[in-house]
């Protein structure tokens, strides 16, 4: 018996219900979803790419669903450590998993911008869902297909061809319940050609001790030269287990950019799929997370090139503490016919406990001859001889560890395309290692600013 | 474009040699009906008058076997093999036993003369102990004496059973259980038969140890079992080279080898293995199913493989290590070559279980024509093994468009203070190296050798000398044409 059955039963049962508070265009897919999920069993422990996260037994639990989209009391005032001072953004929340609108958008979007929410989207909006939801990540996927049976609301995102973006769209996901509760959000980003934007998602749990299964599929669909920017940040609670799944798709000559950081969480399974369909694009994957306690961290990236001239660069970086156990398994697939190919992954860690627990599966597939590949993994500790040399010029034990692990971290911070994001970013990384991250006393500083602007 | 189709000619034409050692000697083989059941490992067991206790390891293993299935997690594409059509023993029919190299039969001898390893030559010249297995019992056993009188004991594994039986059940299946896998099992209930090695404490043997095996009748599978233990402070190095008729229908080759390796002893197990890998269409060619693991039982034990694999229409092979004496060492040197439509999925497995061990990985492979070729490995480091270290290098050269190469390392770290590191590289032969050597009146086809050679050389350095020889041979028949 599959952790799946419960869903579909759920679904069968009450179908109607959360047909009627979703969208014509979400709920066009749920029969698919449903003849997909068939038969079908979730990846266990033990399977390929799988070695350490085991989805049946993430999705076994009897969480509660907000089908009927019952509104929920989340409190947008509560300071937020993804916010980025001297920055900027297009703010928009996601509560639980409905989309709750602008909160603190100051200016506006460029004309035929779009951001709205999946399930009350306006005429043009839905034409755009239409076109593009469920086209990029296939239904054949059960993390996928489970989603787009349950998904109820999720955001749009629309950029129209040669348009820039200045201003980062953010948005804030926040959770909050009562009782256990599984949430299914969705995000659809379509950056048509020529266009730019930087996305950035923050990931939050204001109820620290409350069971949520939180799953998310991201569409990214880059257009002719576009250029895009997604930034993930989880900084959640140890009973937070999040399942992702994103899948982009990117188009000739477009640029794309995707950092995901896990500074906090309980278990989180990512997934990072992207086929590159047109010549000369370019694409940076990059992530890093920072474990202790017991968290549980497994990324797993495929980049496809399923064409030639292109080039991609992965970098993933993880330190794990205590009990923390993580998981990278990468592919990077150069199909036949793909000259001049350019493609690196490269995954290093540091294990800084005797219990913490790293696996590592970095992979290449080629199939053509006309190619640049290399990979790299390492699992290792801080160089003792680089601390006993901060030792003898007086920096602590302590001290010198931090800088040591926020030196490690800093190439994949380097990789953020945003000032002030990336001085924000070690600002929490510092933090992060400090272990006063859950008392991170400049959000009051922030707190502050957000009474201001709320005023 | 004309000097770029040069250049393409003579990779055809270099990737495209033909199989040299593709002939059938004509000796008269015992063979047995196809099929399996219980019935045909009790008959195998029989004819080799075996122990109760063996046959009962035998039929556990068939057992076990029935309820696998066969692995398809690697990246091979095999078609269905039916185990039935399998004729599971084939042994030369026995006239009395041979006293001089006169009485070894004729044709046995030209088989020998052909692969260029004559018997005589060998004892008389290079004094290498041959242990010929003509497909399943061994034929010839030379050099034993010598190797008696330091107590060394090399001889077959029926031989080793019926003399040695003691030995033979306290090792036989502690390395590979016929649990471990469907071929491993496979093997457990049918191995004809193979090799036995026993080096005793403190001795170092004072000659290379090679066994030549030969699949030889039509449509018999071979299902070697090899056992080499190198007790307290001994030393071995070890030869298995491999070439076979050429033929057209599958033959299925599902080898074991298990090594014990005790404190400060060491084990070098080198292999060159060039069976018939089917014609330019794919057709036909050996499967070689083989599951290859040492145990570094001692401690400051070392077990060292080295490979260079150019036959076989499909490899599955992880020659592995299991360190787990304190301080123990392994190493795993591989060059694998694949042609036409050849496919292997072949690597290692480190398993770090005692302190400070060590191990070294490196691998290189070669893909041409339509050929798969993949490298797949696991280092594995366990909680207590403290100060473990790894160093994993597997590069991959592309000959070839269609070809593919691919890289498939697993690692597990489980403690903070093991180092493990890997490191891999792919890219196609390169083109400015052979427009210098041409700038230096190189002709291409010599480039390209010298590129290939050079690329390998870091390998075939590790072979001893006498194997590496026969070890560039092989790489040359495969890269055959002009290079050189």
């Amino acid at each position: 018996m599959s952790a799946i059955n419960q869903y579909t039963d759920l679904y069968r049962q009450f179908g109607r219900r959360i047909d009627a508070a979703s969208s014509p265009v979400l709920n066009a897919l749920r029969q698919a979803a449903l003849a997909a999920l068939d038969g079908r069993r979730l990846p266990a422990k033990g399977d390929e790419n799988y070695e350490v996260s085991d989805l049946e037994a993430l999705y076994a639990p009897d969480y509660g669903l907000n089908i009927d989209r019952l509104d929920v009391a989340a409190d947008t005032d509560e300071p937020f450590r993804c916010d980025v001072p001297n920055l900027s953004t297009s703010l928009y929340y996601i509560f639980n998993d409905m989309y709750h609108g602008s909160g603190f958008t100051s200016g506006t979007l460029p004309e035929g911008v779009m951001v709205s929410s999946l399930r009350n989207a306006d005429e043009a909006a839905s034409k755009i869902i239409g076109k593009y939801y469920g086209s990029i990540a296939p239904i054949d996927d059960p993390q996928v297909a489970l989603n787009t049976l349950l998904a109820q609301d999720g955001i749009l995102v629309y950029v129209p061809a040669r348009t820039v973006v200045e201003k980062p769209i953010q948005l804030v996901n926040l959770l909050r319940a009562a009782g256990p509760l599984m949430t299914n959000r969705r995000i659809l980003v379509v950056v048509e050609a020529g266009a730019q934007a930087k996305m950035l998602v923050c990931d939050h749990t204001q109820t620290a001790d409350v069971d949520f299964l939180n799953t998310q599929v991201v569409e990214i669909y880059v257009g002719e030269g576009a250029t895009f920017d997604y930034y993930d940040l989880e900084e959640a609670s140890g009973h937070t287990h999040r399942v992702s799944s994103l899948w982009a798709r990117q188009e000739a000559g477009s640029n794309l950019l995707i950092n995901g950081i896990t500074l906090m969480n309980g278990t989180t399974r990512n997934d990072y799929h992207i086929d590159i369909n047109g010549e000369r694009a370019e694409t940076q994957l990059l992530g890093m997370a920072i474990g202790s306690g017991s968290q549980h961290i497994d990324n797993h990236t495929y980049i496809g090139h399923n064409v030639g001239y292109c080039h991609s660069n992965e970098l993933f970086k993880y330190v794990l503490d205590d009990d923390a156990v993580g998981a990278f398994t990468g592919k990077i697939l150069v199909a036949p016919g793909s000259p001049r190919t350019e493609a690196y992954q490269s995954n290093r860690n540091i294990c800084a406990s005797d219990r913490a627990r790293m696996h590592t599966k970095p992979q290449l597939e080629i199939y053509t001859d006309d190619v640049k590949c290399g990979h790299g993994a390492t699992v290792g500790q801080l160089d003792e001889e680089a601390m006993f040399y901060m030792q003898t010029r007086g920096i602590s034990c302590h001290e010198a560890r931090t800088l040591l692990m926020q030196a490690f971290m800093s190439d994949v911070i380097d990789g953020v395309r945003l000032e002030a994001l990336r001085d924000r970013l070690r600002h929490l990384v510092e933090k992060r290692f400090a272990g006063t991250l859950a008392q991170c006393r400049s959000c009051t500083a922030a707190q502050a600013c957000h009474a201001k602007i709320k005023k | 474009m004309d000097k770029e189709q040069d250049s393409k000619n003579i990779l055809d034409e270099a990737t495209g040699g033909e199989y040299k050692y593709g002939f059938v000697t004509d000796i008269d083989t015992h063979v047995i009906p196809k099929g399996l059941d219980e019935d045909v490992v009790r008959y195998i067991s029989s004819i080799k008058g075996e122990p109760e206790w063996l046959l009962d390891f035998r039929l556990k293993a068939y057992r076990h076997w029935q309820k696998m299935e066969m692995p398809h997690w690697a990246h091979l594409d095999i078609p269905p093999i039916d185990f039935n059509a399998i004729s599971y023993y084939a042994a030369p029919k026995k006239k009395e036993g041979p006293k001089s190299m006169d009485d070894v039969d004729p044709e046995l001898r030209k088989t020998f003369d052909k692969l260029g390893i004559s018997l005589e030559e060998q004892m008389r010249l290079s004094g290498v102990a041959v242990d010929a297995v003509m497909d399943s019992v061994s034929v010839k056993t030379t050099y034993k004496e010598r190797l008696a009188e330091l107590g060394v004991i090399f001889c077959s594994i029926s031989e080793a059973v019926r003399d040695y039986p003691d030995l033979v059940k306290k090792y036989l299946g502690t390395v590979v259980p016929y649990t471990d896998n469907f071929y491993a099992a496979l093997n457990s209930a049918v191995f004809s038969d193979g090799s036995f090695v026993y080096i005793p404490k403190g001795v170092r043997c004072p000659m290379e140890l090679s066994t030549y095996f030969r699949i030889n009748a039509a449509d018999t599978g071979q299902f070697e079992r090899t056992l080499i233990v190198a007790d307290d402070d001994a030393y071995v190095s070890y030869l298995e080279g491999c070439t076979a008729p050429m033929r057209d229908e599958n033959q299925l080759h599902a080898a074991i080898v298990e090594i014990v390796v005790e404190d400060r002893a060491m084990v070098k197990y080198s292999t060159v293995q060039n069976w018939y890998p089917g014609d330019k269409d794919g057709k036909g060619g050996i499967y070689n199913f083989v599951t290859k693991r040492g145990l570094c039982r001692g401690d400051f034990s070392k077990l060292s493989w080295t490979q260079v694999e150019t036959g076989s229409a499909i490899t599955w092979k992880y020659p592995s290590c299991v360190l787990a004496g304190d301080n123990s060492v392994g190493e795993f040197y591989s060059v694998a070559l694949t042609n036409n439509f050849q496919q292997a999925d072949t690597g290692t497995k480190m398993i770090h279980l005692g302190k400070n061990t060590r191990s070294t990985i490196v691998s290189k492979g070669i893909s041409a024509g339509h050929s798969q070729n993949s490298y797949r490995g696991l280092v594995r480091v366990a909680p207590k093994a403290a100060n473990s270290r790894n160093y994993t290098q597997c590069d991959s050269l592309l000959l070839s468009d269609t070809s593919g190469a691919h890289t498939f390392p697993y690692i597990d770290v489980r403690n903070d203070s093991s180092v493990v590191e890997h490191e891999a590289t792919t890219s196609k032969i390169n083109e400015e190296q052979i427009f210098y050597c041409n700038q230096r009146g190189i002709s291409t086809e010599d480039a390209i050798g010298l590129i290939v050679n050079g690329y390998a050389k870091e390998v075939l350095t590790k072979l001893p000398m006498e194997f590496a020889v026969e070890a560039q041979k092989l790489l040359q028949v495969s890269l055959e044409g002009s290079i050189g």
